[in-house]
């Protein structure tokens, strides 16, 4: 051991490690963006979740439990349903997360104590949104009707009031795996496909071999789409294999919503292709176009609802997900596998992953030159 | 004479750097021109714009009797460019390298081509072995090899036999005037002295400006630059001394002995006169090409620098 010369290799290892600014910016960027991002954007026990209601009772208990509902942090009433397959779209197609029905007797029984219920739907397909929630309605009829019955309606013994009726849909049994097994669906293909051919490509300009190239007649875009084509071979492969596996050792079910799943899967995979296209183009080196993808990687993961619920990001996060096209592939594959649902439900999702697509083939085609300058 | 390349003002900087400046090249067709200077001094750069790798800031001209700026994408398809890295796939046979190139180049009767090719190489029983395993000789051979396979009418040589040995140097270049035999017109950079005088003609360049141009003898001629080498023992010492002198372009040890070189004659026998006695020996000589450049890397840099 000799000090001397492990200072020379220290030295020279930092002086590299400055120069190579993109990395360098990556060490320092990595922990503070991310550290922000997701220290506040990540949350286990969503609030505020977006809540439909029916309510055909128009009593005061039926005020009082709605009102008790809402103070409990869980439930945000955006919407009221008139009509119980209004409540059952709502629900269906995501834009709430629970469906709230208090029937129209619900005042009647509970003055005569005859087992008066509410119920509760929950979009149960991600079993840690809802989870929180769920569990906050086992206190609810204690309390909610606490300052209502009393004198000739107090109930005897503090049995309570009503009976709230859980009804965890598209996951009643709140399986993991159903959730996370679709979900790893996209991760994987992000994951392979955008840094396959961001190496790959960065590859061919690392070895000099994109020199030789560039001066033959080839163009562009038959660059892109013959470096591309047998990755979307790759990617189509992987996804049969995770969905034979979800079904075979996970029984993920399969609700149907084939057509909107293929167009969903094929948009990703071209979408992260091109991705990793875009990526090579701007880096310029193996390592950086690792490095890059790792970095859009990683809020794949953890803002798209993969990881967390999505529901429980505040909205600058929930924002800033919705712009990850992993979110709007879960979507897909969830809304597809679990409920069901097909093309014409999920448009909104398909549309926002087409116009991905469309923005990095551009971007892509627009980066890449046909020469060295 | 026809003329296969005659461009000039051209320009390229990249950032604040000129690196290729005002300049004007004719290349004859069927001559094999060599392209010399120093590192950095524009060659690479001038051959990938010549090839449409890179765009010029500015310059106009003909390549094969097409406007170079214009019609790049067909110059392309007439032109072989061969880079200074070897730049085929290491990981694919050197029949599938062919093959791709063959494709790209959309070539008709693909399997005749890449026979013919490999023929040429000798390589034919080797022909599944990965290019990534061949040694440095026969890598730059079936680099060649494979950027001639369109037929090109010109063909862009950067630095074709940097690190290669001497015998597989003299392979390649038996090659290439075998290909110049056939008509096509070849551009090689190289900083070998004796691939110099293999060429039909000579462009030196320095800090982007052309400084000499024409064949070997017209390049040495036209230097005006006096040589006389010095031999005796410790003669090839004497450089140090005799570097500052006035007079003295230039003082190299050449084996034993040294050569001193200068474009006054006057002023440098003056300088080597304290030293122009028993035990040494002085005679004039005939400047090498290398004694020419050099002398003109000397003089561009006094006048860029």
């Amino acid at each position: 051991m000799n000090a001397t010369r492990i200072l020379a290799v220290l030295a020279k290892e930092f002086t590299q490690l400055i120069r190579d600014r993109l990395s360098y910016a990556l060490i320092l960027a990595m922990p503070i963006v991310q550290l922000l991002l997701f220290g506040y954007a990540i949350n286990n026990d969503p609030h505020h979740l977006p809540t439909a209601v029916l309510v055909q009772d128009q009593g005061a208990f039926a005020r009082s439990t709605l009102g008790a509902i809402e103070r409990s942090g869980y439930f945000d009433i955006l919407e009221t349903a008139r009509t119980p397959a209004e409540l059952d779209r709502a629900i269906a197609l995501g834009r709430v997360q629970f469906a709230i029905t208090i029937p129209a007797d619900f005042t009647r029984r509970v003055v005569r104590g005859d087992k008066a219920q509410i119920l509760v739907e929950a979009d149960a397909a991600d079993p840690s949104t809802t989870g929180g929630a769920v569990a906050a309605l086992s206190g609810l009829p204690q309390q909610a009707l606490a300052n209502d019955l009393i004198g000739a309606v107090a109930r005897p013994g503090g049995q309570p009031p009503f009976e709230v009726v859980v009804h965890r849909r598209y996951n009643p049994e709140a399986i993991s795996a159903y959730n996370i097994v679709p979900g790893l669906l996209g991760v994987i293909l992000s994951m392979t496909l955008v840094m396959m051919t961001a190496l790959g490509v960065t590859r061919e300009y690392e070895r000099g071999t994109m020199e030789s190239l560039l001066a033959t007649p080839v163009k562009p875009l038959e660059v892109m789409i013959g470096k591309l084509a047998p990755y979307v071979l790759v990617g189509l492969i992987q996804t049969v294999v995770i969905l034979v596996m979800a079904r075979v050792l996970f029984d993920v079910p399969f609700a149907g919503g084939w057509g909107a799943l293929l167009t969903g899967i094929m948009l990703f995979i071209v979408g992260s292709l091109a991705l990793g296209f875009l990526i090579s183009t701007v880096a310029r080196n193996q390592l950086q176009a690792m490095q890059m993808s790792v970095f859009y990687i990683f809020p794949s993961l953890l803002l798209s609802g993969f990881m967390f619920p999505f529901r429980g990001m505040p909205d600058w996060a929930q924002l800033i997900g919705s712009l990850i096209p992993v979110t709007h592939f879960l979507r897909i594959v969830r809304g597809a596998l679990l409920k069901g649902l097909g093309l014409a439900d999920l448009w909104p999702s398909l549309a926002a992953l087409a116009v991905f697509v469309l923005v990095v083939v551009s971007l892509a085609m627009a980066r890449y030159r046909t020469t060295l300058d | 004479m026809t003329l296969a390349v005659d461009v000039s003002g051209l320009n390229k900087s990249f950032g604040d750097k000129h690196v290729v400046q005002d300049l004007a090249i004719q290349v004859e067709t069927g001559k094999i021109t060599g392209f010399l200077g120093p590192n950095g001094s524009g060659k690479t750069t001038t051959l990938r714009m010549l090839c449409g790798l890179l765009t010029p800031d500015s310059g106009q001209g003909k390549v094969l009797g097409l406007d170079f700026r214009k019609e790049a994408e067909r110059i392309k398809r007439q032109t072989g460019y061969m880079t200074q890295k070897f730049s085929l796939y290491e990981d694919l046979s050197i029949e599938e390298n062919l093959t791709f190139v063959a494709r790209v180049y959309s070539l008709d009767d693909r399997r005749r081509r890449v026979g013919d090719a490999l023929e040429r190489l000798g390589l034919e029983n080797r022909r599944r072995q990965l290019a990534g395993s061949l040694s440095g000789g026969w890598k730059q051979r079936l680099a060649l090899a494979a950027c001639v396979m369109h037929e090109p009418r010109l063909l862009l040589l950067d630095e074709p036999t940097a690190g290669v040995d001497p015998k597989a140097r003299r392979e390649f270049w038996d090659e290439i005037h075998a290909l110049s035999a056939e008509g096509l017109t070849v551009m090689v950079s190289t900083h070998y002295m004796d691939e110099a005088e293999r060429c039909h003609d000579i462009a030196y360049i320095a800090y982007g400006r052309l400084m000499a141009r024409g064949t070997g003898e017209q390049v040495i001629e036209r230097s005006g630059l006096v040589t006389f080498r010095g031999e005796g023992p410790g003669a090839d010492r004497l450089s140090r001394e005799l570097a500052g002198k006035p007079g003295v372009a230039m003082a190299a040890p050449f084996g034993a002995a040294i050569h001193v070189s200068g474009t006054d004659r006057a002023a440098l026998e003056a300088a080597i006169a304290p030293w122009r006695k028993s035990p040494f020996r002085w005679t004039e000589v005939e400047p090498t090409l290398e004694d020419v450049f050099i002398h003109l890397m000397g003089q561009s840099k006094d006048n860029f620098e």
